[in-house]
């Protein structure tokens, strides 16, 4: 007997994905100006003309999270955020790179 | 995942899990705490046990770092060993107030039994006892591997997590929760399907949070993925690579005929196009390249045929070494 799933469709986070301001605050739970702190410190940068027309990618969404987490966790500012966030960047570069050899 | 089965409890060393000593000052507890959060973040770490850490030095952290709790937990002795079966004694905690007593700072996702039977039921929603309050449940975060052949044509997937639920008093439980899932075609390693709803409980009537997998891909025999693109190394003859062939190739897509023009050297990248990891607006590619590999002469006729080379191709690859 085989039995019915339901299986769930997700929404991809991939390349193509864009998102406002408003919905960058609501998938991440956090205030326009935590967004805009974190655009000063340099770790998401929007594209975009202007505040109306931002759009963000799925590595930012990524970025204010692991941020959120990192800042929850491990009381870290967000200077040393963004900076853990591009060493974390790197070392995933360099770990991948060195499954190749 | 962790199983947490209540007749089945073992015994924590929550020292042991800090990795300090009995009679370390509660200083030293703090600054193991810190440093072994740091390298066991889920975050940060690779380790694919690396949320079940995290959580478990946040319980012993919680434990240790309150001077009752603490003395309460030492009550026990230092004959116990980690992972040993374990009933509290009745009446253990005569003389100690901290049951029930409220939210615990650092796991919203509940703690081990072992710790429950001692110190009761973490609050949901931690911090602040936000139960009282209406408030979105948490994301949840998980990785999921799967086979590159999933990736190139999507694929259909049943995983379970263990996700905590909340009943009516606010408690936490922990339980194996199955989810099937569409894994859509084209993601690569990194992406992330975000799963709205399927995240922790929600608090006060609140909708519960999403669910986030992120992508990573099995170690596969034949191929690797980079971004999009899928990398081959195809192994030829020098006579293949010299005079050109027509060869079968193993792609995701099944078998392909990939021309190999004649001078081909080792090192030559061919692509074949649009075999890669394709989504609705981008395409992948998959590269093979050349790995000429010279058969070792067996008779004294095919050393022959090697001699005749070396007199027939004046040849010197080293030319690009002289200075």
């Amino acid at each position: 007997m085989t039995q019915q799933h339901v299986y769930i469709q997700g929404t991809i986070l991939n390349e193509e994905t864009r998102c406002s301001l408003a919905d960058l605050c609501a998938l991440c739970g956090v205030s326009t100006e935590i967004i805009n702190e974190m655009i000063d410190e340099g770790i998401i940068t929007p594209e975009g003309p202007s505040i109306r027309e931002w759009c963000f990618t799925a590595v930012a969404i990524k970025r204010v999270q692991t941020t959120m987490r990192l800042q929850r966790d491990l009381r870290i500012n967000l200077p040393g955020c963004a900076l853990a966030l591009d060493l974390l960047e790197e070392l995933e570069e360099l770990r991948h790179l060195s499954r190749r050899r | 995942m962790r199983n947490n089965s209540a007749t089945d409890m073992e015994y924590k060393d929550y020292y042991k899990i800090l990795n300090v000593a009995r009679d370390a000052t509660q200083d030293q507890i703090k600054q193991a705490y810190r440093k072994a959060a740091r390298k066991c973040h889920p975050d940060v770490s690779k380790d694919a046990h690396a949320e079940a850490k995290f959580k478990e030095i946040g319980e012993a952290y919680e434990v240790l770092k309150d001077p009752e709790k603490r003395a309460a937990y030492d009550k026990f002795g230092a004959h116990w060993q980690e992972g040993q079966h374990f009933d509290p004694p009745p009446n253990w905690d005569a003389g100690f107030e901290f049951k029930g007593s409220g939210a615990y700072e650092n796991d919203p996702g509940g703690f081990s039994d072992f710790f429950e039977s001692l110190f009761g039921h973490a609050q949901a929603g931690g911090r602040q006892q936000a139960h009282a309050f209406r408030m979105k449940g948490e994301d949840h975060h998980a990785k999921i591997v799967i086979p590159l052949a999933d990736a190139f044509r999507g694929a259909r997937q049943t995983i379970t997590l263990s996700r905590p639920s909340v009943d009516g008093d606010g408690r936490v439980s922990t339980s194996p929760h199955t989810l099937h899932v569409l894994i859509p075609k084209g993601i690569i390693e990194g992406q992330r399907v975000r799963l709205e709803g399927q995240g922790l409980p929600g608090y006060g009537g609140s909708p519960p949070g999403d669910l986030y997998l992120e992508i990573a891909f099995q170690e596969d025999r034949l191929f690797h993925a980079e971004k999009r693109d899928i990398h081959l190394t195809l192994p030829v003859t020098p006579w293949e690579a010299a005079l050109g062939a027509s060869l079968t190739v193993p792609t995701l897509d099944g078998q392909v005929q990939l021309k190999i023009p004649p001078g081909s050297q080792g090192g030559k990248k061919l692509r074949l196009k649009g075999k890669g990891l394709c989504s609705a607006n981008h395409q992948g590619d998959q590269i093979v390249t050349l790995q000429i590999v010279a058969p070792e002469p067996t008779t004294d006729e095919q050393r022959r045929l090697y001699r005749a080379m070396a007199e027939q191709m004046p040849f010197n690859p080293r030319a690009g070494l002289e200075r």
